[in-house]
């Protein structure tokens, strides 16, 4: 019966490893794939200089990780979410439910969205909002008249862009990226080409019109993926007329096989962005569960380290690997060090 | 023989019987068709199966090397122990920033009398960020060497050893700000002098994940061990619990309709997508029992729900196949029927039951989708557990789902690990497939 045996402490030695599993003492990290390189760079410097061991930073985007954030408090609930939007009304609500009530909000810079195509693709070197939305968006303004949307070539409708079929890949709708997409880029562009107006004139409420200037054409020139850049990039590598939805980083990672187009006249980096020049960008973010601070070693460490002026200011690693330093740190700092928790 | 009965065309007089008639020729050449096919298919299979090698060996093999820079750095007392006391704690106060001027010195001495555009501080881009660690490491070990100047082998930026390797050319550095082409004059004169080398590279299997921007220090070591955890979970779990289940089902269960539903079951299980044990995993282990995420455990008890029901299949079929003679016999002699199945049934069946094992087990090592939902991907793999606790409780991630996680990352140095790992990967596969072949060759017996 030694096999039966065998099972049972097996079982057994499960289960008492499962209750000692208790006491944590690293950092756990989760959420958005935007923030994961920033904040696996700082874990790893925050591993070399302090005595804590590695924080471990999960990816999964930013609602995941907010919502296991909200789950509640204790050693089983991660210390700390990243996030590429700032956390929704509703979701406090549902972590004050859970009993996560302190949570402070840790603004760590600024990350901006390029459109980039094949290096040697057609020339897609100059965009404005009004061309991304002539282009994807599922009615455009024609004439003074709003109809489905009748443009399969950028050159329809600006003379000025290249004579290439329509297609482009843009961030799914499970990404924060996209919210920042439609946000600056398709409703900007909504607005500019009277679009946005001649919905109103037609009748619709204003709230209305916001909504219909963010959808995206269907008819398969608008590609959402879901996946990471890297898919982004497999796409665009395969289509030369295609252009892809990038973070800045990502692109600055791989000019070898990518060329940026300017939005609005404004070629894309971190001073163009730093400065609001560029106009597509968005602040980055990371949440800390307050009543974890004391209980998880070095969970204060890590967050002060992470907006310290070595690591997130203008010289430091994170600047070098694409974040737009936050002109406000010293304030970021201030609210890290002193705790300051949400709707205080 | 039916064509031969049935007729057909009537043989006419005056032919050979050397010669063959047309209905003959016909079957021969589908005969000869037939025999084509699969030649084809197995040519195709064949060309398959070594472009893809092909793919992974030329893209994985660079992972196995890396590029190194000979640095003497002068540990200026000043910068490291202001008071001059060697108090250990003092000194762990000066971080890996504080440690940056001390390298940057040092490369400037080593690129002197080389000339180039490049300022002093543009020089730093030549080295990986960990050279701070590597040089703060070591002080903090031997802090009676400050004040001395010592030899370190630092690793280099990844564009620099991507450039030694052939994977980034100075036209791709035009539009780059992470390297400009002057630096690579500064790398062909170094390695003139010797003092940059690339040579095999121990960290890429013994080391720990790296986070985005030191992909050059990037090793598959902690998810190796990541790996064995799970195994050793899954075969902890899954071959008792197999093995037990087969046996009664096999040689104690009554014939039934309840044991037909169990016996389907089983089947079935087999056939599930793995991804939906992953969910399963993260409902029951992580969300109700409230293991710890990201854990070899829980990696290794979802995998184990996986890999049961390949075991029990195969030592089902084993022991199928032990002939009834020989439980006939033992019963015969007066054995219980216990220890007939545990005296001679089941050792006959042992080698079946370890080869299916060991196939499971190669499955669940190369599984990635469950691993996904229970949270051992994104920056884990950074820790070597302590011990054998913290192996099994610790966050840690598996080699599958580090391969995943670098095929993702932005830097083209990360896609190449990628297929380094799948070459590790590969091996550990092979061996354990290697094993299982044996196995069944010296100990299986037929009747």
């Amino acid at each position: 019966m030694s096999i039966f045996k065998m099972t049972a402490s097996t079982l057994a030695i499960t289960a008492i490893s499962a209750t000692a599993a208790v006491a944590r003492d690293n950092v756990q990290v989760a959420g958005s794939s935007t923030v994961l390189p920033y904040a696996s760079i700082v874990a790893e410097a925050f591993g070399e200089n302090f005595d804590f061991p590695t924080p471990v930073v999960e990816s999964g985007g930013s609602s995941a990780g907010l919502k296991r954030f909200c789950e509640g408090v204790g050693e089983n609930t991660i210390d700390v979410a990243n996030a590429s939007r700032a956390i929704r009304e509703s979701e406090l609500a549902v972590c004050a439910e859970n009993g996560v009530t302190d949570v402070i909000e840790v603004r760590i810079g600024y990350d901006g969205i390029v459109f980039a195509s094949q290096l040697d693709g057609p020339d897609y070197v100059a965009f404005e909002p009004a061309d991304i939305f002539n282009a994807l968006a599922p009615k455009v303004l024609v004439d003074g008249e709003l109809v489905d949307n009748p443009y399969t070539m950028w050159s329809d409708f600006n003379a000025d862009l290249p004579a290439e079929e329509i297609l482009a890949f843009i961030p799914g709708t499970k990404h924060g990226t996209r919210e920042v997409f439609e946000e600056k880029v398709i409703a900007a562009g909504c607005e500019a080409t009277g679009a946005h107006d001649a919905m109103i004139a037609a009748g619709m409420s204003e709230d209305d019109a916001e909504d219909a200037c963010l959808a995206v054409r269907t008819d398969g020139l608008s590609v959402d993926i879901d996946g990471d850049y890297t898919e982004t990039l497999a796409r665009i590598d395969a289509n030369a007329n295609g252009i892809g939805v990038f973070g800045l980083a990502f692109y600055e990672n791989n000019t070898d096989k990518l060329k940026v187009a300017t939005m609005s006249g404004v070629e894309p980096s971190t001073e163009t962005i730093s400065t609001g020049e560029y106009p597509v960008s968005r602040p980055l973010y990371f949440y800390v569960k307050a009543a974890h601070i004391g209980v998880i070693p070095g969970l204060k460490e890590y967050a002060e380290f992470f907006v310290a002026d070595e690591i997130a200011g203008p010289d430091g690693p994170l600047s070098a690997y694409g974040l737009v330093s936050d002109p406000a740190l010293a304030d970021v700092q201030t609210t890290v060090m002193d705790e300051v928790t949400m709707g205080n | 023989m039916t064509d031969a009965t049935q007729g057909g065309p009537i043989r006419t007089k005056g032919k050979s019987i050397l010669e063959l008639d047309t209905r003959t020729k016909k079957r021969n050449a589908a005969e000869a068709r037939f025999k084509g096919y699969g030649i084809a298919a197995i040519c195709v299979s064949l060309f398959f199966l070594v472009s893809l090698l092909v793919t992974i060996v030329s893209n994985g093999v660079p992972a196995f090397t890396q590029t190194f820079v000979n640095l003497s750095v002068t540990l200026d007392e000043a910068k490291l122990d202001k008071n001059g006391n060697r108090n250990i704690d003092e000194i762990k106060k000066v971080s890996t920033f504080g440690y940056k001027p001390l390298i940057n010195a040092a490369l400037v001495s080593a690129t002197d009398g080389i000339e180039t555009e490049l300022t002093d501080k543009d020089l730093d881009k030549i080295l990986s960020a960990s050279a701070g660690a590597v040089v703060r490491d070591h002080v903090i070990a031997n802090p009676d060497m400050i004040g001395e100047t010592v030899e370190f082998r630092l690793l280099t930026s990844s564009r620099v050893d991507g450039y030694m390797k052939g994977r980034v050319v100075r036209e791709d550095l035009a539009r780059d700000k992470n390297l400009d082409a002057a630096h690579l004059d500064l790398i062909d004169v170094m390695a003139e002098r010797g003092a940059v080398q690339r040579t095999f590279n121990w960290d890429f299997i013994f080391g720990s994940d790296a986070s985005e921007s030191r992909p050059e220090q990037a090793g598959i070591g902690v998810s190796m061990l990541g790996s064995f955890f799970m195994m050793l979970v899954v075969l902890a779990l899954a071959l008792p619990i197999g093995v037990a289940a087969s046996i009664y089902l096999e040689e104690f269960a009554p014939q039934n309709r309840f044991t037909d539903l169990i016996e389907v079951n089983i089947s079935n299980l087999a056939a599930v997508p793995s991804i939906v044990f992953g969910i399963l995993g993260l409902a029951v282990f992580i969300q109700f029992a409230h293991l710890p995420q990201s854990a070899p455990i829980v990696g290794g008890l979802t995998l184990t729900l996986m890999t049961l029901p390949t075991i029990v299949i195969s030592t089902r079929a084993s022991l199928k196949a032990v002939p009834p003679s020989i439980r006939d016999a033992a019963l015969g002699v007066g054995a219980s029927k216990m220890q007939a199945v545990f005296h001679h049934v089941l050792p006959l069946a042992m080698p079946g039951i370890l080869t299916g094992t060991i196939i499971g087990l190669a499955q669940a090592l190369g599984e990635t989708a469950p691993l996904l939902l229970i949270g051992m991907v994104g920056y884990i793999a950074t820790n070597y557990p302590e011990g054998v606790t913290s192996g099994f409780l610790d966050p840690n991630s598996a080699m599958p789902a580090q391969i995943y996680e670098w095929a993702k990352r932005a830097d083209p140095a990360f896609y190449e690990r990628a297929w380094g790992g799948i070459i590790v990967l590969l091996l550990f596969l092979l061996t354990m497939n290697l094993i299982a072949i044996i196995l069944r060759r010296r100990f299986e017996r037929r009747w």
